[in-house]
């Protein structure tokens, strides 16, 4: 079965991006697929790639990295989103004239069409968010 | 279908409103913070009691063992699962709705 994921929430907030997380591993470990993961509202943070958890911590945006490179899993943020609260790409950073850019190259951006199609595709669509 | 909660109903009226809408014969998971719901001793004791009669109702083991909530303490009738069991409550349900 095809799941697509929708994360609301960022990381270290409360709990969401670990419920997400949890359900997306044991989904596949289970044998389904997870077409797609989008972050959306604070979700985006999920994204930042500037993120240094002290090391007795979990690494929130390295633990999706290091699952879709596993699983070949598609991580998306939204681009009107992300834009507003500072998570720009490279591209991004350059149009608004920021000298940093700090999006974790596995997260593509993207609009929320992205994530209505998601859920066309899969066959169940699970929002985590606060 | 399948309705998941995640916050206590200390803190939002979603556990409340779900349980007033939720059709019969729902899946209803509890998670985070909504797992104390399923604990006896609590506010929400009877409304999850008398909320079983109509649905079957889930809570999250992982979120109760990382609050240190004993499962011995469960209220009768709610069942424990692990994210495998959440995965499959997932695909027996045709759709999953979030009370967010």
């Amino acid at each position: 079965m095809k799941f697509n994921i929708l994360v609301n929430e960022g990381p270290y907030t409360h709990q969401a991006s670990d419920s997400a997380y949890q359900f997306a591993k044991a989904a596949v470990n289970a044998g389904h697929e997870v077409i797609r993961v989008f972050f959306y509202h604070d979700g985006v943070y999920n994204a930042n790639r500037l993120s240094a958890p002290s090391v007795d911590d979990r690494d929130v945006v390295n633990q999706w990295v290091r699952f879709a490179d596993e699983y070949e899993i598609d991580l998306a943020v939204c681009v009107t989103a992300s834009l507003k609260r500072g998570i720009l790409s490279d591209q991004s950073a350059l149009r608004y004239g920021k000298n940093v850019d700090n999006i974790e190259k596995k997260f593509q951006v993207a609009g929320v069409g992205y994530f209505i199609e998601g859920s066309i595709i899969a066959d169940r669509t699970i929002v985590f968010g606060d | 279908m399948l309705h998941t909660v995640n916050k206590s109903s200390s803190e939002k009226s979603t556990l409340v409103s779900c349980l007033r809408l939720a059709a019969d014969d729902a899946d209803i998971l509890l998670i985070e913070d909504a797992v104390y719901a399923a604990m006896t001793g609590t506010q929400t004791e009877s409304i999850i009691q008398s909320a079983l009669a109509r649905y079957q109702i889930y809570v999250l083991e992982p979120d109760l063992e990382c609050r240190g909530l004993d499962k011995s303490r469960l209220i009768s009738g709610v069942k424990a699962v692990g994210y495998d069991g959440f995965v499959e409550l997932s695909v027996k349900n045709s759709a999953v709705h979030s009370w967010l």
